[in-house]
C-alpha cells in the first residue's frame, strides 16, 4: 500500500470511529427494548432487527480501518449469513411465542391470525375426536 | 436416484455463489484458486443437490441496485425509529396482527417478501400460510386502522419491487396491469 | 481517538450486556431468556468486532460466523422444542 496522505487517513478514522459508536449503541438499544418492552412480540422486534444494522455498521468500520480491499468480500459474506439466519430464528421464536399465547392480547389493536388459529384448533380437535373414536 | 436432473443454467446462481464464499474465505481472489473453487462447488453441487430453487429465470440488475439502496434505508430508520420507541414509548406500545395477501404463489417470492420484510425493524412474519400465500404479520407500534393499511401497503409495495427484479414474466404482467389500473 | 471510541463502546455494551443479563434473570418464560441469550450473544459478536477494527486484524471474524450460527441453531431449536411441548393439552 502506497502511504497514504493523513488528511483522508483522519476522514476514514472518524467515520469508523462513527459507525463503532453507532453499532454499539444499537447493542444497547435491543438491551434497553428487551428490559422496557411488555411482551415476548415487542421484544423480539428490538432483540433482533437492531442487531442487523449494528453488525453492518461494525463490519464497515473493520473494513475501513483495515484499509484492504480483500477484506470486504469476507465480511460481505459474515453479514449475508447474519441476513439469511435472523428472519428465520425470529420467526421461529414469534411462531413459537404467538403459539403458546406469550402476547399480550390487550395490547393488540387488530389480530387477524387469531380466527385463523382458532378455526385450525378446532378443526384438530374435531379430527381427534374422530381418530379416538366414540369410546 | 431418480430425482430430474436441474440444467447448469439454473444451477449456475448457487455455483458462483459457492466460489465467492471460498474465494473470500481464503482471501485470495487470483484465477488459479477460483478455478479450484468452481471444481468443489461442482462436485459439492453433484454430490449433495438439494430441492432446485425455481428462479424465475430473469434478474433485473438495474431495478436491484435501487431496490438495496431503499432497503438499506428503511433499515437504518426503522432501527433508530425502534430504538426512539424503546426509549421514549416503553411498555405502552401497542401492536398488531395484520394478514397480507401476497399476489405470488411461487415459494421464492413469498420467502423473500418475508425474509425482507422481517429484516426491517418493526415487523415480523408470525406465520405463513402457503396455500394462499398469505403472510401474517406482527407490527409494532400500530396503533389504528391507518397504521394497518400503511404497513399492508408497505408489504405489497416490498412484493411488487421483488417482483420487478426477479418475478417471472407472468407475474410482471400482472403487476404492470394491476397498476395501469 | 481509537482509545476514547474503545472505552465509549465499551461501557455502552458493558450496559447493554448488563440489560441483556437482567432479562435473562427475570424473563417470565424459557423464549425470553433465549431472546435475551441470542442478545448477549449478538453482544459478544459486536466486542469481537471492536477488537478487530481497533487493532486491526481479522483474527476473529471466523469465531463471528461461527458465534452467529451457534445463536441461530440454538435458538431455532428451543423454539421448536418450545412450539412442540406445548402442543400438548392440558400443559399450558
Amino acid at each position: 500500500m502506497n502511504p497514504e496522505v493523513s488528511g483522508v487517513d483522519t476522514v476514514i478514522d472518524t467515520v469508523s470511529a462513527v459507525f463503532m459508536v453507532v453499532g454499539a449503541l444499537m447493542s444497547l438499544g435491543a438491551a434497553v427494548g428487551l428490559l422496557r418492552f411488555p411482551d415476548l412480540m415487542s421484544r423480539m422486534h428490538a432483540a433482533t432487527k437492531p442487531q442487523v444494522l449494528g453488525l453492518f455498521l461494525l463490519l464497515a468500520a473493520v473494513g475501513l480501518q483495515l484499509r484492504t480491499w480483500w477484506v470486504w468480500p469476507v465480511l460481505f459474506v459474515a453479514w449475508i449469513f447474519q441476513l439469511l439466519t435472523v428472519p428465520v430464528s425470529a420467526h421461529m421464536v414469534g411462531r413459537a411465542g404467538y403459539r403458546t399465547k406469550h402476547l399480550h392480547r390487550e395490547l393488540l389493536t387488530t389480530d387477524e391470525l387469531e380466527a385463523v388459529v382458532q378455526k385450525a384448533a378446532d378443526k384438530r380437535d374435531a379430527d381427534d375426536d374422530e381418530a379416538s373414536g366414540p369410546a | 436416484m431418480s430425482r430430474r436432473r436441474i440444467s447448469l443454467r439454473q444451477e449456475l446462481p448457487l455455483l458462483v455463489w459457492l466460489v465467492f464464499v471460498w474465494a473470500a474465505l481464503w482471501q485470495d481472489f487470483s484465477p488459479g484458486n477460483l478455478l479450484f473453487g468452481a471444481l468443489i462447488a461442482v462436485v459439492v453441487a453433484r454430490l449433495f443437490y438439494l430441492p432446485p430453487v425455481e428462479l424465475g429465470g430473469r434478474f433485473s440488475v438495474v431495478r436491484a441496485v435501487p431496490f438495496a439502496i431503499v432497503f438499506l434505508g428503511k433499515v437504518v430508520a426503522a432501527s433508530f425509529q425502534v430504538l426512539y420507541l424503546a426509549v421514549a414509548r416503553g411498555p405502552k406500545v401497542s401492536n398488531a396482527v395484520v394478514a397480507v395477501q401476497l399476489r405470488s404463489h411461487s415459494d421464492l417470492m413469498v420467502t423473500a417478501t418475508g425474509h425482507v420484510i422481517s429484516l426491517i425493524p418493526g415487523s415480523l412474519v408470525v406465520e405463513v400460510d402457503r396455500s394462499t400465500s398469505t403472510l401474517y404479520i406482527h407490527g409494532l407500534n400500530v396503533r389504528n386502522g391507518e397504521d394497518v393499511m400503511s404497513l399492508r401497503k408497505e408489504v405489497r409495495d416490498t412484493e411488487a419491487g421483488l417482483i420487478r427484479i426477479m418475478g417471472t414474466k407472468e407475474e410482471l404482467a400482472e403487476l404492470k396491469q394491476e397498476v395501469a389500473s | 481517538m481509537m482509545e476514547i471510541v474503545l472505552t465509549v463502546t465499551a461501557v455502552i455494551l458493558s450496559l447493554a450486556a448488563a440489560g441483556a443479563i437482567v432479562r435473562i434473570a427475570i424473563g417470565p418464560s424459557l423464549l425470553d431468556r433465549v431472546l435475551a441469550s441470542d442478545v448477549l450473544l449478538a453482544i459478544i459478536g459486536a466486542t469481537l468486532c471492536i477488537d478487530m477494527a481497533v487493532n486491526r486484524h481479522l483474527n476473529n471474524l471466523m469465531l463471528l460466523v461461527a458465534l452467529s450460527i451457534i445463536g441461530f441453531i440454538g435458538s431455532v431449536t428451543v423454539a421448536r422444542f418450545v412450539a412442540d411441548r406445548r402442543e400438548q393439552p392440558n400443559e399450558s
